[in-house]
């Protein structure tokens, strides 16, 4: 479904991604792990078209996104849910929702998505009318995933969703994210929390330094010497 | 309290609610694009001498050349971020502030190449006219103008609240980056805030023209005001615009009432300074110092 292909991306004059490839099969869950300052934030921004690589390819169902503005990639399907929630602050919620539906495609079926995420959020619908900065980090988390299912995602890319939050809430999200999934939404997701994350991931790639070190399934990634003993300690 | 200071409270709220028509403009643009746009006083000479051209040559109304300005001031709006402010989007606040200073130059340099110094003024039907009780009597041209001024902010502000687009300019406000990711043409969008913003001082400049001189630097006047006004709002708030421009039009008056109007500008002044002190966000501000 996403493919990318080789691709290098500098900030000014310096380069902070190396080669990196990767791909996404519909109707998978793959994670990007690895420290801060990694590159994860940068790879997720270059496929949204917010960045663009200055060499490789990505594509989209074989359509080629590198020279894409980010509203056009946003029209394809490919929606990302940005690092710190970013909501609108000065929104109302039932405001923020609404604006998710921006897209064109998306617009049809505005107050059918409402719904459907309006159920799958309770605690949103008792809250239409606040002010987005109003709600607890964990409310403002779900917030910012119910904006971006009402973009009608085809593939969602999630931004350390776990950022902050409590233990449980973080359980909670992961779960969310695995509902989401299995409703037909394929998901990358980019995490400093790789415990959770490739739990939940049939495949995975670790990012450090700006390149991909190792790329596997999971579990199998879980299993990991390295990995262990540079990420979960022990 | 007598009459004539009733008088002057009313005369001094009429005023602000043009006063607030141009800095809704001003706040707007920079509330989105975050451009402080030096030349919003110029962009209101120009729609002065635009109104003031059309009645002397065709005979057309002010208040009937809003029609034509309004759109051609949105479209002009439009012309100036994508040529001179969208290139250097990215570059240095510096660069942003020079631009529009230079802006400031050409066009008042210009309009003082085409229509010299003189001060213009048109006498139209409604010049002179009063309407209101015995004894408080008003001016039915600031009339006109307050209640042109109001319709258009509240027609605006159902805009910003209701329409996809009015949600997607407040939305890049807010948050640039995250508008993009929910598949917001930003550039799009500040083209159409600009335009609007312009939109809106055009339109005050045809409402001025009835009650007020045309000269190449009328517009430094105004954006003083608005820019009080818009600090006192709070930076990019569209109900402070409003309100700050109720508030500094009814200083004005009071203050030419009880000092003295020539030092009108010495009192706004001085809420600035201790705005600036005090309550550096203004009224319904968000954005903080930046």
């Amino acid at each position: 479904m996403l493919e990318v292909k080789g691709i290098g991306v500098f900030y000014g004059e310096v380069q902070v991604l190396w080669e990196i490839s990767l791909k996404v099969g519909e109707g998978e869950i793959v994670s990007i792990v690895g420290s801060n300052a990694a590159g994860k934030t940068t790879t997720l921004n270059t496929i949204s078209g917010i960045l663009r690589p200055t060499s490789g390819e990505i594509f989209f169902e074989g359509i080629r996104l590198d020279r894409e503005t980010p509203d056009r990639i946003v029209e394809r399907g490919l929606v990302q849910i940005p690092e710190g929630r970013r909501l609108f602050p000065e929104m109302t919620v039932l405001e923020n929702l609404e604006i998710g539906t921006y897209p064109q495609r998306a617009r049809g079926k505005r107050d059918q998505t409402l719904k459907k995420i309006l159920d799958l959020f309770p605690i949103l619908s008792d809250r239409k009318k606040q002010l987005a900065s109003s709600l607890s980090g964990g409310q403002q988390q779900m917030l910012a995933i119910g904006r971006g299912l009402m973009a009608q995602p085809r593939l969602l890319m999630l931004d350390e969703p776990s950022l902050g939050l409590a233990p449980l809430i973080v359980k909670k999200t992961f779960e969310i994210i695995k509902d989401i999934r299995s409703q037909g939404t394929t998901i990358l997701l980019v995490e400093q929390n790789v415990m959770h994350s490739l739990q939940i991931a049939d495949r995975g790639y670790v990012l450090e330094n700006g390149r991909i070190v190792l790329e596997n399934t999971g579990k199998a990634l879980l299993e990991d010497k390295n990995l262990k003993k540079a990420y979960l300690g022990n | 309290m007598s009459e004539i200071l009733i008088k002057v409270v009313i005369n001094g709220l009429l005023m602000g609610g043009i006063y607030a028509l141009i800095s809704l403009g001003l706040t707007l643009i920079f509330g989105v694009v975050r451009i402080v746009n030096f030349a919003h006083g110029e962009f209101l000479m120009l729609s002065m001498y635009a109104s003031y051209w059309l009645f002397q040559l065709w005979g057309i109304d002010p208040y009937v050349s809003v029609l034509i300005i309004a759109p051609l001031f949105f479209v002009f709006g439009m012309i100036v971020q994508r040529g001179i402010f969208q290139p250097i989007l990215n570059a240095p606040e510096v660069s942003k502030i020079f631009a529009a200073i230079g802006l400031v130059m050409v066009l008042q340099n210009l309009a003082l190449l085409f229509w010299k110094g003189d001060y213009r003024a048109i006498k139209t039907i409604s010049s002179g006219l009063l309407i209101g009780p015995e004894g408080f009597m008003i001016g039915l041209p600031r009339f006109i103008a307050f209640l042109a001024a109001v319709s258009i902010m509240l027609g605006l502000y159902f805009f910003i609240k209701n329409t996809y687009t009015g949600k997607a300019i407040r939305a890049t406000g807010q948050d640039q980056g995250a508008a993009l990711l929910m598949g917001i043409n930003t550039k799009r969008i500040f083209l159409i805030a600009f335009g609007i913003g312009s939109s809106c001082v055009g339109i005050a400049g045809c409402l001025l023209m009835p009650i007020y001189s045309v000269f190449p630097t009328v517009g430094a006047y105004f954006v003083l005001v608005a820019f009080v006004i818009v600090v006192l709002g709070g930076l990019g708030s569209m109900l402070g615009a409003f309100i700050g421009g109720l508030i500094i039009g009814l200083v004005e008056a009071l203050s030419g009432y009880f000092i003295s109007s020539t030092y009108k500008e010495a009192i706004y002044f001085i809420i600035f300074w201790f705005l600036l002190i005090y309550k550096p966000t203004g009224l319904f501000g968000s954005v903080s110092q930046e």
